[in-house]
């Protein structure tokens, strides 16, 4: 009995090649070219899911992209679980595992259906009435419960194990859509030699011809003309054929963003290919031959398992071989349902009766389902359906009320009329414009070099689809430069047409009805739920919209958007054009996370920077840190030692003997040139001109506003040559902001800027025996103190390669940073360790380079300055060159909230209780007693505690800092309030003895 | 993603290369300590913000690393025409007259 509803001789599927699979564990056998909703269908399944928010049995609607019900899991493996795909869209391929969604305990007997039964109380709008109060429910009560039972399906709990590739293109023409319009105009674009690609969301292209069995086109089938065409475009070198491929977003300058579904459709798929693969074209012009939509009718209970679209039945019949029903009625407003009745009728399937809205509908096609003995009953509608699980009977009525007649069924196929698919030309910001006559929101005015071709404009019939497409097609290639196409334009001898139809309600599910007549089946938004928004006082159609939730599913509205406008403007008594519709987004169909983020994860997610002595820090058990995109040695604990005990260990080596410490992410540029101290001069505060060869100063670089952009210490190597040195954080920006006063405020200035940071690994040597342990390495340099000072830099060569060697201290010790090539910073680095165990010395961290900093005072620009802070703030007054006349930010200094009283200055901490240890950020009151909330008059910046000092220690942002010298403060905190007093910033050796100890 | 015309490169690149700098031709006053309170604020902190045509600073930072004008319209977003830095803002617009 399987597959009891393929009809031998349909179809253009192969009857011996099976795949089987399974749907909710139960066995069943398709054939190879199946969706997964042919291949149910095939077997008479029509129940495949439960409705988003009152858990309705549904089933298939469409035979395509904008399926809103049919959603199932696709279980490959355990990691491998796609919630929420389209049966219609899936192909079969043998051992496929399928699952229905929202339900339990079971897909026939689910318990969330309660929410039909009570769906008065879920209504428009009800999430924003109901669960108002009290407020603080929402987030532990509503909002769990409410996304527990709503919601499709479950997003898997392992990470994705495929791998997603990209790919950037470039080409002459792109056709968005492979049905006759986009094959016309690809073949049109490709006999000029310019490059064109043609994507299609189809596994084979060809659109409406898969259904449509009355078109000819150049003397054969319609689907058969299509398929030799693809053929032939596919052997052509400039063209490309992209089938499986969704244009999911037009964005500017014609780049289309395309995802192509590589490997979904293999039963076992190598597992080098990717997943899907991302394509970003840019076309000089693109071609919108997207097709139309066709619509469902509104009316009660037009939801129910075996209800669906007329060209969908088609579909699985003409393409599949498969009959949706044995008995079927068929409800329409517009002639192309009848094109449906007649191929079934044709296939030996019962057409129960024809229900057609228009009173006297007649024409050709009319004339023939009625010459095949179809009754046809005009002026009527369907005004419900019965059966739950199953449609069984659709019961008719004139259109104008009158006795009601019921009919035994068991499918309903149906058509509003189809709607022109503009999404991706409203996506290029193009503006639609409606159609009064034929009431359809059409391309209007063009944003951008595209053109829309086929039923997407509005263009009825196979023969002015073609025209017009190969039309376009001619003139895009044209307009992108390709010589005019040779006339072998396909000719038409056999078309069918499809004419109006109708938008909104259907008769018995107008104003005033209650009944449960889905415009929008993903969302489970009726009739009534659109006019009861208006009733409500929403006016707009993105109100609407809103309130409902109309259209705002994964399917994107694609069956309800014009619906729901035409309720809506039929209920505020207004035109379709002055509600508006709303606005098209990307993507057009959902796009995995995977297709997006690419290669882009995990390792390959941020690019990882290591130093020159990582591997070194590695094997002598350092822990990194990570400092923007660094990975910076932290502290290097000896075995037993926590964060704690070898940071204190470090801090005291340092002060005793010496430590070795990579300093190598500090910015470093070289600014050269005849002008370079003027430049000098003009981007930092402190005065350049003066300092000697060979001397080095601590600068502060200020914004325009007069506050603290950068600092660090610069040397003057030459006249006309300074190492400058920066943050690790701002070496960019800092970068780009002597780049930008250079080329655009100062270019007279003859400077030239090359960032060298890294082209020199930096190890710096602090503490008293810093000098003896880098002196046996070095050749050519005097490091006595008379010939080299603090602050003082030479050129020379250490370990018999060159050095910048400065004397310069972030520690508040005796100490010098050796600059050498990056490629000899390990081999330097270990030969200075080899030395420095000589004299005691460790190696230490991040975490320790901080403390003694601190313990001196010394700021770190972006912890104890937040871009609000000026030197003065800062307690650096001493950079600000007093006789200058003129440097980034001398203007912003003077500003009067500057030099006003009262502003925030950095201090230092001291904790009443030595040995608690203040958090950083915590912030500082004058009374602790005052009632919350409490004024605030300055934070923690900086806390840590102090081996050396034996207590902790701390730097403040505190309102008139400077002015409260020896005055208690508070800090509270959750569990108690702290006492501390203010003090100095500098913590340690007051005198500054230690730099030449 | 848009295309920008470096006026340096002479070519179109893609946008992932540039970074925007904000609006364009506010020169820094020659003598920027003599200005008042008022004139300062509106130098450094006023900025037009125009809806539709708007002068701005773009740097090549992936490419040439050089830092020119372009004439954009915030509206569409497009690229009008882009310039050196330093020239005067164009007297005539591509397309305009039209």
């Amino acid at each position: 009995m399987s597959a009891s509803f393929r009809i031998s001789g349909k179809g253009r599927l192969t009857q011996a090649r099976t795949a089987r699979f399974t749907f909710d564990d139960k066995a069943y056998s398709g054939l190879a070219g199946d969706t997964l909703a042919s291949a149910l269908l095939a077997n008479g399944v029509h129940l495949v899911g439960r409705s988003f928010k009152y858990h309705r049995p549904r089933g298939i609607l469409s035979a395509g992209a904008e399926e809103p019900n049919a959603l199932v899991g696709i279980h490959r493996d355990a990691a491998r679980k796609t919630p929420n795909v389209r049966a219609t869209v899936q192909e079969l391929y043998d051992g496929l595992t399928a699952v229905s969604q929202n339900r339990w305990p079971s897909l026939s007997f689910d318990v969330g259906a309660v929410n039909d039964v009570a769906s008065p109380l879920f209504s428009a709008g009800f999430y924003y009435k109901t669960f108002m109060w009290p407020k603080a429910a929402w987030k532990s009560l509503y909002e769990p419960k409410i996304r527990a039972a709503a919601g499709l399906g479950v997003s898997p709990d392992l990470p994705d194990p495929d791998h997603y590739a990209a790919r950037f293109a470039h080409c002459e023409v792109l056709v968005l859509g492979g049905g006759a319009a986009g094959i016309a105009a690809a073949l049109a674009a490709a006999e000029t030699g310019l490059r064109v690609i043609l994507c299609d969301e189809q596994a084979e292209l060809g659109g409406a011809l898969r259904f449509e069995s009355g078109s000819t086109i150049d003397g054969r089938n319609g689907w058969d003309w299509a398929q030799a065409a693809i053929a032939r475009l596919v052997a052509m070198d400039n063209v490309r054929v992209l089938p499986r491929t969704t244009a999911f977003g037009y964005y500017a300058q014609n780049f289309v963003g395309l995802v192509e579904r590589v490997s979904d459709h293999l039963q076992s798929p190598d597992p080098d290919l990717p997943r899907e693969r991302l394509w970003q074209v840019r076309a000089k012009r693109v071609v919108i031959a997207t097709g139309a939509i066709e619509r469902h009718m509104v009316f009660a209970d037009n939801d129910r398992p075996g209800v669906m679209l007329a060209s969908a039945a088609r579909a699985y019949l003409n393409h599949y071989g498969v009959a949706v029903g044995r008995n079927v009625g068929v409800y329409t407003a517009n002639d192309s349902a009848y094109a449906a009745a007649i191929d079934l009728k044709k296939a030996g399937v019962n057409v129960a009766a024809i229900v057609d809205l228009r009173d006297n509908p007649a024409g050709s096609v009319i004339d023939e389902a009625r010459a095949l003995g179809i009754e046809i009953h005009g002026g009527r509608a369907v005004v419900r359906v019965g059966g739950k699980l199953r449609v069984n009977s659709m019961t008719v009525q004139p259109k104008n009320g009158g006795g009601e007649r019921t009919i035994p069924v068991d499918a309903v196929l149906m058509s509003a009329g189809w709607t022109p698919s503009v999404h991706l030309f409203s996506q290029s910001r193009g503006k639609v414009a409606f159609n009064d006559e034929v009431k359809r929101f059409l391309p209007g005015t063009y944003a951008q070099d595209c053109i829309s071709a086929g039923a997407c404009n509005g263009t009825d019939g196979l023969s002015a689809c073609l025209d017009e497409a190969y039309a376009a097609g001619a003139k895009a290639a044209k307009e992108a430069g390709g010589k005019a196409a040779k006339p072998a334009k396909p000719k038409v001898e056999a078309s069918e047409s499809w004419s109006r139809g109708m938008l909104g309600a259907a008769p018995g599910a107008g104003s005033g009805t209650t009944v449960k007549a889905f415009v929008d089946f993903q969302n489970d938004v009726t009739a009534k739920d659109i006019r009861q928004a208006v009733h409500e006082g929403m006016r707009s159609i993105e109100h609407v919209k809103r309130f409902t939730t109309n259209g705002m599913a994964t399917d994107q509205g694609k069956t309800s958007n014009m619906h729901g406008l035409a309720i809506a403007a039929d209920e505020l008594g207004k035109q379709i054009p002055e509600v508006g519709l709303t606005t098209f987004r990307a993507p057009y169909t959902p796009v995995t996370f995977g297709a997006i983020v690419g290669h882009a994860r995990g390792k390959l997610f941020d690019p990882t920077r290591r130093t020159t002595t990582h591997g070194w820090a590695e094997r002598n058990g350092a822990v990194f840190e990570d400092v923007g995109q660094w990975k910076r040695a932290w502290y290097f604990p000896k075995e037993g030692e926590d964060i704690h005990a070898s940071v204190n260990r470090e801090c005291v080596t340092v002060r005793k003997a010496a430590g070795l410490f990579d300093a190598s992410t500090l910015g470093k540029i070289e600014v050269v040139g005849p002008d370079a101290a003027k430049f000098m001069e003009l981007l930092y505060t402190n005065p350049w001109e003066k300092l000697e060869v060979g001397r080095c100063r601590y600068g502060v670089m200020l914004r325009e506003d007069g506050f603290i952009y950068d600092d660090g210490v610069v040397g003057r190597l030459a006249a006309d040559r300074f190492h400058v040195t920066t943050t690790t954080g701002g070496a960019a920006r800092v970068m780009n902001h002597m780049e930008d006063y250079l080329q655009t405020e100062f270019p007279d200035l003859n400077v030239w800027l090359t960032s060298i940071s890294e082209q020199w690994a930096v190890i710096a040597v602090q503490g008293p025996n810093s000098r003896k342990i880098i002196e046996p390495l070095v050749e050519g340099i005097d490091m006595s103190d008379a010939a080299m000072p603090h602050m003082s830099v030479r050129e020379g060569k250490i370990c018999g390669v060159p050095t910048r060697l400065f004397r310069m201290s972030f520690s508040g010790e005796r100490g010098f940073e050796v600059n050498v090539p990056a490629d000899y910073g390990e081999a330097v680095w270990e030969a200075l360790w080899a030395e420095g165990q000589k004299h005691g010395a460790c190696t230490y961290g991040t975490e320790t380079m901080h403390v003694l900093r601190a313990e001196k005072g010394y700021i770190i620009v972006g912890q104890d300055t937040d871009g609000t802070v000026t030197p003065n703030d800062a307690g650096l007054d001493w950079v600000v060159g007093k006789k200058k006349t003129d440097f980034v930010g001398i203007r912003g200094l003077r500003r009067p909230d500057l030099l006003a009283r009262g502003r925030k200055q950095l201090v230092g901490l001291k904790t009443k209780d030595p040995n608690t240890v203040l958090e950083e950020g915590a912030q500082i009151v004058a009374d602790p007693k005052q009632p919350i909330p409490m004024k605030m008059i300055g934070h923690v910046t900086s806390s840590y505690w102090s081996e050396n000092c034996g207590r902790s220690i701390a730097l403040a942002l505190v309102a008139g800092g400077r002015g409260r010298m020896g005055e208690t403060l508070y800090v509270p905190m959750p569990d108690r309030t702290i006492e501390v007093e203010i003090t100095g910033m500098v913590f340690f050796d007051e005198k500054g003895e230690h730099l030449n100890g | 993603m848009l295309l920008i015309h470096c006026p340096y490169c002479e070519e179109e690149r893609p946008e992932l290369e540039f970074r925007n700098a904000g609006e364009a031709h506010i020169a820094r006053p020659a003598n920027i300590v003599a200005e008042s309170d008022e004139d300062f604020e509106k130098f450094f902190f006023i900025r037009a913000n125009t809806k539709g045509l708007v002068y701005e600073r773009w740097r090549h930072v992936h490419g040439c690393a050089r830092f020119f004008n372009a004439v954009r319209d915030s509206v569409s977003d497009k690229f009008i025409m882009t310039y050196k830095a330093g020239e005067p803002k164009p007297k005539k617009l591509p397309g305009a007259g039209k």
